[in-house]
């Protein structure tokens, strides 16, 4: 079900800026690798490049491979529909389907697709992706009721359902808990260390220690300057990462000493 | 928790007296001032609301008291073959047909057009033609009613030659006026839509197009239906441009691609400028000298009705379709 993904000299641009320059990385399959690092150091840019979802904002292009199991995402042939089906997003703020209910939520991926499923299957798909989400018993009582009246936690795992209904081979997560309370973002980190047995989980977070619990790779990437590139400064295990980074750049960062 | 229990027994003592006096001072001065502008400014708010209001009322008033004089079925369901003179009858059966028909076909033409560019211009236009479209969008926006008509005549007599009257060459007309009107409130409510929700579907592998259709028009459905109703309403009014290209008739005519067609806002024109009519030589025949005008204000009546029904539907349409959070 998950899959490898290896990133060579990728060049991320907005328009003629140079937003994010010469990364390469390898992220295991079934495994969670956290990007880490400064504000605007490009890890979110990043990681949009992994299911072409930066290329949706206007002038906004990248150089270099992004290969799933040696298949270049960015080849010719490569539908990037067909990238985003493989590879889900979570983003920093629940953006559940105001005009649907939980349930439509949850199914919006096939649903909006003009795809057909029999009722049964629907059912089937509905409660596997929000038992998946570590939410079903908390909604199971009102499937019909409109997705953004759950709360923020909620809607974020709602978020999370939506993610895998459509049976992902990766799924990316952009800041998942920062809008979310300690007590939902636990529920979230729990979530992550189950999703890992079947997903590859790639998640940008501004929380050190939730890098350090949630991850098994992490990367550290950082700015040189306002109008620099960002640029990826290691990558290592976790617990490498934590206790005896290479750079002098990662130990600063995660001692607290800037940033 | 030692902390917390020093803080009341710090309260319980009582403050210096001096201190109070100069803290109240500081606290009120600056108020006092600022109070006395909120009062003349909330004054002078309500006067102007209740300016604004004079004419409205005053308006509906002299509508309904005068229309209500020969506002009844009879007048709503018969039209004015046949009628002549002072005879107490007659109805505008075939103008509220006329007025229907024409403005749903002008809806036809324009909903799909100024829905599609708004579609274009938010979802899609980069560059010089996506500019273009909005400045041509604008300069529409100020085309005189009358020059809209003349336009719908001329090209509709250079297809079927001059002198060509048909209730789809009215439709066209109040389509010119309508579109941009389209254009703009649906544009502005498409631009509403959270780009989030667009990368919510875009992340489920949802290609652009279905995007659009199935979250970003159904998100803004009852937005767009609203300035839909307002663009009908708009040009439900409009008098000159039918004047010139949909003429005027007695009796009823259900084709809009043959023939002349009554509308309402032509029929209260043309009743209140034939004026009072002559009585004097009637003897046994029952005349009223004011019914033009009578017919006139209760046509107009009709006409105020049929705009306020549409907004209702609207206001329905959009109750119905609102994001489900507000249920």
């Amino acid at each position: 079900m998950a899959q490898r993904i290896d990133v060579k000299d990728l060049n991320i641009y907005y328009g003629d800026f140079l937003a994010v320059q010469d990364v390469g990385m390898t992220i295991d399959p079934k495994s969670v690798t956290a990007f880490i690092g400064p504000s605007g150091c490009g890890k979110s840019t990043f990681l949009r490049t992994l299911n072409r979802m930066h290329e949706v904002i206007p002038g906004a292009r990248v150089e270099g491979t992004v290969a799933m199991e040696g298949v270049d995402l960015y080849g010719d042939d490569v539908d990037p529909v067909a990238v985003r089906r493989q590879v889900g997003m979570v983003f920093q703020r629940p953006n559940p389907f105001p005009t649907m209910s939980i349930k439509e939520n949850v199914l919006a991926g096939v649903k909006l697709n003009n795809k057909r499923i029999s009722k049964s299957d629907a059912e089937d798909l509905v409660e596997s992706s929000l038992r998946g989400a570590n939410l079903w018993n908390e909604v199971k009582d009102r499937l019909d009721r409109p997705g953004s009246g759950l709360s923020g936690g909620q809607q974020q795992r709602l978020c999370i359902a939506r993610a895998i209904a459509v049976k992902p081979q990766v799924l990316l997560m952009d800041e998942p808990c920062s809008a979310l309370d300690p007590i939902s973002t636990l529920a979230i980190e729990d979530l992550i260390a189950e999703l890992k047995d079947e997903y590859t989980i790639v998640i940008v977070t501004h929380n050190m220690q939730q890098a350090a619990r949630v991850s098994d790779r992490t990367a550290f990437f950082n700015i040189a300057g306002t109008g620099k590139p960002g640029r990826l400064i290691e990558m290592d295990d976790t617990a490498t990462m934590f206790s005896s980074p290479s750079q002098q750049a990662t130990e600063d960062y995660i001692s607290g000493r800037f940033g | 928790m030692s902390a917390l229990s020093t803080s009341p027994a710090r309260g319980a003592s009582a403050p210096d007296p001096e201190r109070t006096a100069s803290v109240r001072a500081l606290l009120r001065g600056a108020d006092a001032g600022r109070r006395r502008k909120d009062r003349t400014m909330t004054v002078l708010m309500w006067s102007a609301f209740g300016l604004a209001m004079v004419p409205l009322v005053s308006v509906a008033w002299t509508v309904v008291v005068h229309g209500m004089e020969r506002f009844n079925v009879y007048f709503l369901t018969h039209s004015m073959r046949g009628v002549f003179g002072g005879m107490d009858a007659g109805g505008i059966y075939h103008a509220i047909l006329g007025t229907l028909l024409i403005t749903l076909g002008a809806a036809v033409i324009s909903v799909p057009i100024g829905l599609l560019a708004a579609i274009y211009l938010v979802e899609y236009g980069r560059g010089p033609l996506a500019r273009a479209v909005t400045f041509f969008v604008d300069v529409m926006t100020g085309i005189p009613s009358i020059v809209a008509g003349l336009f719908a005549y001329a090209l509709f007599a250079v297809i079927f030659g001059p002198g060509v009257r048909m209730g789809i060459v009215g439709s066209v007309a109040l389509s010119v006026l309508m579109i941009p009107v389209v254009v703009r409130s649906c544009e502005e409510m498409l631009r509403l839509v959270p780009n989030e929700l667009r990368e919510a579907a875009y992340a489920l592998g949802v290609p652009k197009w279905l995007t659009v259709v199935r979250v970003v028009l159904r998100t803004s459905i009852a937005g767009i239906t609203t300035g839909v109703m307002l663009a009908v309403a708009r040009v439900i009014g409009e008098t000159a441009p039918l004047l010139i290209t949909v003429g005027v008739v007695d009796s009823i005519n259900g084709n809009l691609f043959e023939g002349r067609m009554m509308t309402l806002p032509v029929y209260v024109y043309r009743q209140y400028s034939q004026g009072l009519v002559p009585c004097s030589n009637v003897t046994d025949v029952v005349c009223i000298p004011d019914i033009n005008y009578d017919r006139a204000w209760a046509a107009a009546l009709t006409l105020i009705l049929i705009v306020m029904l549409l907004n209702l539907v609207g206001r329905l349409v959009t109750r119905w379709f609102a994001p489900k959070t507000l249920r």
